[in-house]
């Protein structure tokens, strides 16, 4: 499996899309803090950011390297090879890539510019363990996609509705419900709707950093222990840890079966 | 001879008279004089007393008297948890430099450390009160100053806990530079008039920081409040001065920065609002001028509910509050002018520092939130994003006219 990592890492270390999708990173973090003059000020904006671009990226970027290395990936599958090794090192490889390149194209400004003598190192590190995350569920849930369905055509459109739906159908959705729901008790229904939606679980973490004093308006008694303690964190962190998980599970489960 | 004599005895009663006015009565725990009780009563008129440093078992002292009392070294007075410690009933009297303790607590009197009942000209200075019930309470007396006072309350519940500074139909009286923490209201102000409050800090107590009703005419000036239950509550007063005030950290469902209720005709100049659940919560309040205040990183930064009118909010600094304005019906009579919003997004083409597209503060979704207060949960999510730009082009929900139509580009 490290083989199959290190060949499809370095492959796309050659490969003129890292290097875009790096530039745009430090292209990003360059104008953000040349604008605002204020690291605390562009971790916020970041983090607006990342939690809607890595996924798609991620995704995009995940589904078009499975296509694209189909006929390598049937050729290791004719050689005495763990199926489950050679997908997982694909995986892994796409998804380090990608979050190398994240925290590279964002780290470098961001420590020329003073990082470690100011104070928001630790909202830095959260913005890019988020980023990291986020960069591991959307490749896995892509791999899913291509896994599923040979038709490329198919499966890009499917990777992108599954963004749009991620990112802004299912906030839609969740939304509605919870108006034409409202003459119910829902702390437990909204806390749930959030843990089913990494990328809003992703925008929780940074509420918790950033809106703490406007999440804490709110009366109901679920709210307050999740937000006022240390727990809304940790079950965050487990929420995301299991969203990585799943899909990797069920990467293996299929991979294994299908007939290629 | 005679004439002599008649001389030398005027001379006597001179001297004696004029120590007898300027009377000097020291106390400390081993001298003729042990107890302040004793001095009190052995004094005459505007004698002073001084308190040696030690420790003096006392409660209920009668101040009857236009004495001044002073402690040298903090001196300590431990009232046993006993009752009330001092009680001035007489005009022109000063306490200062005393560190008073253990103040009893009762449900049917309100125990003070002291008490200044229907007397003027008074003065409390430099004092420490520690495990207290009531602090300093003023019940009508006018014309007073209460200053550079440290009251350490350790209130826990609010039923059996009592007010730092409590003002009582007292008016003229100025409250300057005290440090107030831990008790139930840090100032309290009922029915006081022309009062000044400055430059004092009020902080971690149980319910407000600063708490007045029916107090008209009154500044509050330089005064910082930190970290109370609920913040600040101003109620039905009238012209009330706010200056440079600092509201911090007030954080909770029912905790406001400053709650608002009645409240007619004011200032509210170059105060700052930083990081409370709301900053400021308006209700039925009407003609109030904000200007040049500082909004930064509230939840709410202003709440508006029902019956507010013709309130003026001009040149403020609105930084990075998740709602900058929220209203709960779509009628506005206020105006909103000149104001710095850090998420305006219009653009300056003529450089006049005045941005060139009106700004929309009031955003839709903090209408969704008042209806479902657990949709707080989508707070910067994309999908709102999308949905409170398209109230933002064609306003349903929110009051069509609440506009500022000269937003800064540069913070003030």
């Amino acid at each position: 499996m490290l083989k199959i990592l290190k060949y499809s890492f370095f492959d796309l270390m050659r490969s003129r899309w890292s290097y875009v999708y790096f530039a745009f990173y430090l292209l990003l973090g360059v104008v953000l803090l040349f604008l605002n003059n204020d690291l605390s000020k562009a971790i916020i904006t970041l983090m607006n950011i990342i939690i809607i671009l890595v996924p798609l990226i991620g995704t995009v970027f995940g589904v078009m390297y499975y296509y694209n290395s189909k006929e390598f990936t049937e050729l290791l599958l004719a050689q005495p090879l763990k199926r489950s090794s050679i997908f997982l090192g694909q995986y892994l490889g796409v998804a380090l890539s990608l979050s190398m390149s994240l925290i590279l194209g964002l780290g470098i400004p961001f420590v020329i510019y003073g990082l470690f003598k100011s104070n928001a190192i630790w909202d830095f590190s959260l913005l890019l363990l988020i980023g990291g995350f986020l960069s591991l569920i959307f490749t896995a849930l892509a791999f899913n996609i291509t896994l599923s369905n040979d038709n490329k055509i198919k499966g890009v459109g499917y990777a992108i509705l599954l963004w749009l739906f991620l990112a802004i159908i299912y906030d839609g959705i969740f939304l509605m419900s919870l108006i034409l729901l409202e003459a119910y008790p829902l702390d437990k229904l909204s806390l749930a709707g959030t843990m089913l939606n990494p990328i809003d679980l992703s925008r929780i973490l940074i509420l918790l950093k950033l809106d703490i004093s406007a999440l804490l308006g709110y009366t109901g008694a679920v709210f307050k222990q999740f937000f006022g303690t240390g727990l809304g964190l940790i079950v965050s962190f487990l929420m995301l840890i299991t969203w990585v998980a799943a899909p990797l599970a069920r990467i293996i489960y299929v991979c294994k079966r299908k007939d290629f | 001879m005679k004439h002599y004599r008649i001389h030398y005895i005027l001379l006597a009663l001179t001297i004696l008279s004029v120590r007898g006015y300027s009377q000097n009565l020291q106390v400390c725990n081993g001298c003729h004089i042990s107890s302040i009780k004793q001095a009190i009563a052995m004094a005459n008129d505007h004698d002073s007393i001084l308190v040696k440093q030690g420790t003096y078992k006392e409660y209920g002292i009668l101040v009857d008297k236009p004495v001044t009392i002073v402690g040298e070294n903090y001196p300590i007075i431990d009232g046993e948890l006993k009752g009330e410690i001092i009680t001035v009933v007489s005009d022109s009297v000063t306490v200062e430099g005393l560190h008073i303790m253990n103040v009893g607590t009762s449900y049917t009197e309100d125990y003070a450390a002291i008490r200044i009942k229907k007397s003027k000209h008074f003065v409390v200075e430099n004092m420490v009160l520690e495990n207290l019930f009531f602090g300093i309470y003023l019940e009508k007396s006018n014309f007073g100053k209460i200053a550079h006072n440290k009251i350490i309350g350790d209130a826990i519940q609010e039923y059996n806990s009592g007010n730092g500074i409590q003002l009582w139909y007292s008016n003229y009286v100025d409250v300057e530079h005290n440090y107030i923490k831990q008790v139930r209201d840090g100032i309290y102000l009922e029915f006081s008039d022309h009062c000044k409050i400055k430059n004092n800090v009020s902080e971690a107590n149980l319910r407000y920081g600063l708490h007045f009703m029916f107090s008209n005419h009154d500044l509050y000036e330089d005064n910082t409040f930190r970290n109370n239950g609920a913040g600040v509550a101003v109620m039905f007063s009238k012209h009330i001065k706010m200056f440079n005030n600092s509201f911090k950290e007030n954080w909770g469902t029912a905790s406001y920065g400053m709650l608002l209720k009645e409240i007619n005709d004011s200032e509210i100049i170059g105060n700052s609002f930083e990081e409370n659940t709301t900053g400021i919560h308006i209700e039925g309040s009407n003609r109030i001028r904000y200007r040049n205040n500082d909004f930064v990183k509230n939840g709410w930064a202003i709440k508006v509910r029902g019956a507010c009118y013709d309130n003026q909010f001009l040149e403020n600094n609105f930084l990075y509050n998740s709602f900058d304005i929220s209203y709960n019906s779509n009628v506005n009579d206020n105006r909103f002018d000149r104001n710095y919003w850090s998420n305006y997004t219009g653009y300056d083409l003529n450089k006049d520092g005045i941005g060139d597209v009106p700004h929309r503060p009031v955003k839709l979704f903090s209408y969704v939130v008042n209806r479902t207060p657990e949709t707080i949960i989508l707070l910067r999510s994309l999908f709102i994003d999308i949905i409170d730009f398209s109230e933002k082009v064609s306003p349903v929900f929110t009051p069509d006219n609440l506009l500022d139509n000269n937003p800064l580009i540069k913070r003030l």
